[in-house]
């Protein structure tokens, strides 16, 4: 009887190469799919099982994984970018105009890069605000909203360092203008402003500053955070936790769930 | 309660296999003593292959885009040169939009810092817990309240003139009192729905309103001088 591609699978799991990578081992029992979770060091973030109810599209509308998504198309594409950028002026203008018109698909590469940018900060917004309006803030996951307010804030300052990279007179102008907004803190509003331009106005050392902090401090803080919020998401007990979930919420969005627990 | 014990014990009773044991367990107090009578699912592979494909749908629809529209990039930067109107990215043209309105300290310091404060502690209010209509208790002083707020509000931005926000809230003032003259028991259901929706509610739906709108106007309504412009009409 010929192999199925499921039993081929099996096969290269039961491989000695492939057990001595993944550690949970093969089958496809409850157990060993717990093991694939709990045994990653990437996946033991997230709990083993989750409620059914959050599978639903309504729940979520899936916009934190979408914005996890961006975030690695953004990391895919900045890596590339990165390989064709100096960040000096005017050479960073001169490297842009580069990927339009000398590197293969650099148009394609910064294209994608500069849209998936844009959407990660509107599914940023999008996903605090579906936060909130399931109540999903609510205890025990206060302190995960905190860390979710702080990686709107990194996604801002991701998005705005990256604006100055191409050093055109759109980027120019628009940091020039964001900065001016810094210096008018009171007292220590130009002292703000020299530390992140580096100078009194926008120039190559503020290229410089927004170049180290848009590809390494920012990004490796984020991740950080990222891995904080999905962890959080675990110990605080997952989507529809019982204790966030006032007894009227949930009396309204799930009766079948109420019913059975009354039984 | 404090004569009853907090605790059962059990023992282990076949001695051939196991030693004799005893087994306390305190009530409340292990992470599972309420067990959870909801479905469940694997998190392998039900969960992480959904997330994968909405990934790769997004994916796909972003190299679409990519494909399809480039990139803006316009001449070397030219610190002699200021364009009319410089723009800040998107995100912030809500801030610059106020910074039209109001002094610098206030519009863009004080306002985003208190926006951002308030998100914060959001969570550690109670306001939203039960998550009970605004007007449904306690209706006439609440209905007192929120006119006091509404008339002061709007005097303070008729006072600076800032009429992009005025009239959102204007309008989300008139769906609050559309809200305070509906009950659980009105005939329309987008009226129960209204009557339904807490305080918290309310706020996060103004804010939203406020922020989208005034990042609206900043992005499609201004032109030379921070002037009205219709989209149409072109810079």
């Amino acid at each position: 009887m010929a192999k199925t591609v499921d039993q081929y699978f099996d096969d290269l799991r039961a491989t000695r190469v492939w057990r001595s990578v993944f550690r949970s081992g093969t089958g496809s029992s409850t157990l060993k799919r717990a093991l694939a979770i709990q045994q990653n060091v990437f996946l033991h973030l997230f709990s083993t099982k989750v409620r059914s109810r959050m599978l639903s599209f309504s729940a979520t509308w899936y916009l934190g994984t979408l914005t996890l998504g961006t975030f690695f198309i953004l990391v895919a594409t900045g890596i590339p970018l990165m390989l064709y950028y100096h960040p000096s002026a005017p050479q960073a203008y001169a490297d842009t105009k580069d990927l339009q018109f000398v590197v293969s698909s650099g148009m394609f590469l910064r294209n994608l890069h500069r849209w998936s940018a844009h959407c990660m900060v509107f599914l940023v917004f999008a996903h605090m605000f579906k936060v909130f309006y399931r109540g999903a803030y609510r205890h025990p996951r206060e302190f995960n909203w905190v860390i979710g307010v702080i990686l709107l804030l990194m996604t801002l300052l991701l998005s705005y360092t990256g604006y100055l990279l191409p050093w055109d007179q759109l980027a120019y102008w628009a940091i020039t203008v964001g900065s001016n907004i810094a210096s008018a803190v009171p007292i220590m509003g130009n002292k703000i402003r020299f530390l992140m331009l580096g100078g009194n106005a926008v120039n190559a050392n503020a290229l410089l500053r927004f170049y180290v902090l848009h590809c390494m401090i920012l990004p490796l803080a984020a991740m950080f955070f990222v891995a904080i919020h999905f962890w959080r998401i675990r110990k605080d007990g997952g989507l529809y936790s019982h204790a966030s979930e006032p007894a009227t919420v949930r009396a309204k969005a799930s009766p079948a769930v109420t019913a059975k627990e009354a039984q | 309660m404090a004569d009853s014990k907090d605790f059962t014990a059990g023992v282990e009773s076949n001695a051939k296999k196991s030693p004799r044991r005893i087994v306390f367990i305190t009530r409340r107090t292990s992470a599972q003593v309420k067990a959870e009578t909801e479905d469940q699912i694997q998190t392998f592979p039900e969960v992480l292959f959904r997330a994968a494909i909405a990934i790769q749908v997004l994916a796909i629809a972003l190299v679409w885009i990519a494909l399809v529209f480039n990139a803006p990039l316009e001449g070397l930067a030219d610190p002699s040169h200021t364009p009319n109107p410089a723009k800040a990215p998107w995100y912030f043209l809500g801030l610059q939009e106020m910074l039209h309105y109001f002094p610098p300290v206030v519009a863009g310091v004080l306002v985003p810092g208190l926006v951002v404060m308030a998100l914060i502690v959001i969570p550690y209010f109670k306001v939203n817990i039960e998550a009970e209509g605004l007007f449904l208790k306690d209706r006439a002083r609440r209905l007192r309240i929120f006119y006091l707020i509404v008339a002061a509000l709007s005097v303070f931005l008729l006072f600076f003139k800032v009429y992009a926000a005025f009239v959102p809230t204007l309008i989300m003032a008139a769906i609050m009192l559309l809200a305070a003259q509906s009950s659980p028991q009105s005939s329309s259901a987008f009226r129960r729905y209204l009557a339904a929706k807490p305080l918290s509610y309310w706020v996060m739906t103004w804010f939203l309103f406020e922020l989208v709108v005034l990042t609206a106007i900043g992005t499609f309504f201004r032109g030379p001088g921070w002037s009205w412009v219709w989209p149409w009409q072109g810079s």
